[in-house]
């Protein structure tokens, strides 16, 4: 988790000024969040922990702070893991 | 680092090239005069399967890799402008629908969309809405368990012959958008003709009265409309676009090189005078840096690496921009006969300012490229006033 949590930082320090970003800081109150960021980040987070966000995951809270974006590439791992035993078995 | 085209690469390109010479460019200058695709050109590019080059094989189409999808594009805009008008516009709804659509919405048209026994437009312009798509003002209210859409698109490429429009609207106030075949009441496709350059785009206005569309063919989520599947779609519309500005660049140079090989003037051919050669050297170099910054993106946009969205702009805004300086000279080396339809640089003249309008202006991309610029900076800034500090 605190892998993840690193490279999530990694990836927004190039778009927050702010030098360090709280696990629990919103990133859409800081101000700048452009539709090219949002873009990109969803981008980065399927390439970086290889997912797939679909639409149900588009709920702007999933991504608002760096808690909320681990709990949600936790909880699609579980789902993948979950539909991968299901065609296993 | 290793910058060559694997061998699959290259055998497509063979390929698409052959296709362009022998199906595209001899109907090119028929397809700008009657202002439309001529439909054999259409037929035979949807018997390539060109019209699912953006599509997985799982719905019938192609699955190429963005590279190769990237020098289909720069092949086809050697050839027709708006013939790689329609692939793109066509790609870009389709991969829309692949990326957020639901089972349902794929399974009912990425097979049709594939083999192209069903077009797609994108209709996102309004005559009060340009560059500054957020003010769109087609809406869509919920009533029972149907959408209902009010308003007018403009600018709609093949608009004209497009079985599904994909329409954004505002729901409530948020951004949305909606699956709207052809066929319902309440559509009415208004052509339009005239145009500059790539006038085969079978342009047309969409006016939506009443609409009323089922609930199931809202794409996405409401509010995601403009951020994640707007974006997304004019991203890939653009890498397509800057490809083919390099395919009509390259166009641009074997005419010019040609004719400046065969006229003669002053008891020599113009390739002797050292003006004429500094236009070719130019129009060389700008073709190949282009062409090297879109394999860029096709590079990165496989790797799936979120950097390719602004080298995308680079890109395209690096393309359009050289190819109106290519198109001009070529018209000059041409000198009376490139103001004439008697040769195609007269065509790619026309057709080459249409790419610094379409998918972002030229000053929007000058405008994006230099914000993010400021915005990289500063944080290198930051971090170097740091280190001096530490
Ligand atoms: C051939 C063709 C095909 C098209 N196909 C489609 C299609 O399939 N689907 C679709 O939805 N749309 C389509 N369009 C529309 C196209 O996307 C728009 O024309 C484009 O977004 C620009 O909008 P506009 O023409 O309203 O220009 P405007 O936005 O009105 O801009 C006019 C000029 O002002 C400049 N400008 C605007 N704002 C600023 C600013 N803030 N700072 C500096 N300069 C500014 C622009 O760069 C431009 O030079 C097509 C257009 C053409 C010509």
């Amino acid at each position: 988790m605190e892998e993840m949590k690193v490279k999530i930082k990694k990836f927004l320090s190039r778009f927050f000024r702010k030098h360090e970003l709280g696990d629990d800081e919103d990133i859409f109150a800081l101000g700048f969040v452009n539709s090219l960021f949002a873009m990109q980040l969803v981008m980065f987070l399927e390439k970086e922990f290889a997912l797939t966000i679909d639409s149900r995951d588009m709920d702007l809270d999933n991504f608002r702070t760096i808690n909320r974006m681990v709990s949600l590439i936790q909880e699609k791992a579980a789902v993948d893991q979950q539909s991968s035993q299901v065609s296993g078995g | 680092m290793k910058i060559e085209l694997t061998e699959a690469q290259e055998n497509w390109q063979n390929e698409f090239s052959a296709f362009v010479d022998n199906e595209m460019v001899p109907l090119a200058d028929l397809n700008d005069s009657e202002e439309r695709i001529h439909p054999d050109m259409l037929r035979k590019m949807a018997e390539a399967g060109y019209l699912g080059s953006m599509l997985p094989k799982k719905y019938g189409g192609m699955e190429l890799d963005n590279v190769t999808l990237g020098i289909l594009n720069e092949e086809a805009g050697r050839g027709c402008s708006s013939a790689r008008s329609l692939l793109t516009v066509h790609g870009m709804v389709s991969l829309a629908i692949l990326r957020w659509g639901t089972e349902q919405q794929r399974s009912d048209w990425l097979p049709k969309l594939a083999t192209g026994s069903a077009l797609a437009a994108f209709g996102l312009t309004e005559p009060n809405a340009g560059s500054d798509a957020k003010s769109i003002e087609t809406t869509a209210e919920l009533d029972g368990d149907e959408y209902v859409l009010n308003g007018r698109k403009k600018w709609i490429t093949i608009a004209q012959i497009a079985d599904l429009f994909l329409i954004f609207a505002k729901c409530d106030g948020q951004p949305a958008a909606f699956l709207v075949e052809r066929e319902r009441l309440g559509v009415t496709v208004l052509p339009m003709s005239g145009l500059l350059g790539a006038r085969g785009s079978m342009i047309a206005e969409v006016v939506l009265s009443d609409c009323r569309i089922p609930q199931e063919n809202l794409l996405g989520k409401l509010g995601m409309g403009l951020t994640h599947i707007a974006l997304p779609c004019l991203d890939y519309g653009r890498y397509t676009i800057a490809c083919g500005c390099v395919g009509l660049a390259q166009a641009c140079l074997e005419a010019s090189v040609e004719y400046g090989s065969t006229r003669v003037q002053f008891g020599r051919p113009l390739r002797d005078n050292q003006l004429i050669q500094k236009m070719i050297a130019e129009m060389a170099v700008q073709v190949k840096a282009a062409r090297m910054l879109c394999y860029k993106v096709g590079y990165l946009r496989d790797s799936g690496d979120p950097d390719s969205i602004m080298e995308t702009w680079t890109a395209k805004y690096f393309a359009s921009t050289m190819l109106t300086k290519i198109t001009n000279d070529a018209v000059q080396i041409h000198g009376a006969n490139g103001c004439h339809s008697g040769y195609p640089v007269e065509r790619y003249f026309r057709d080459a300012k249409i790419n610094e309008i379409i998918e972002g202006t030229s000053q929007m991309h000058e405008m994006l490229i230099a914000e993010q610029q400021f915005v990289t900076n500063r944080r290198a800034g930051r971090t170097m006033a740091q280190t001096a500090n530490s």
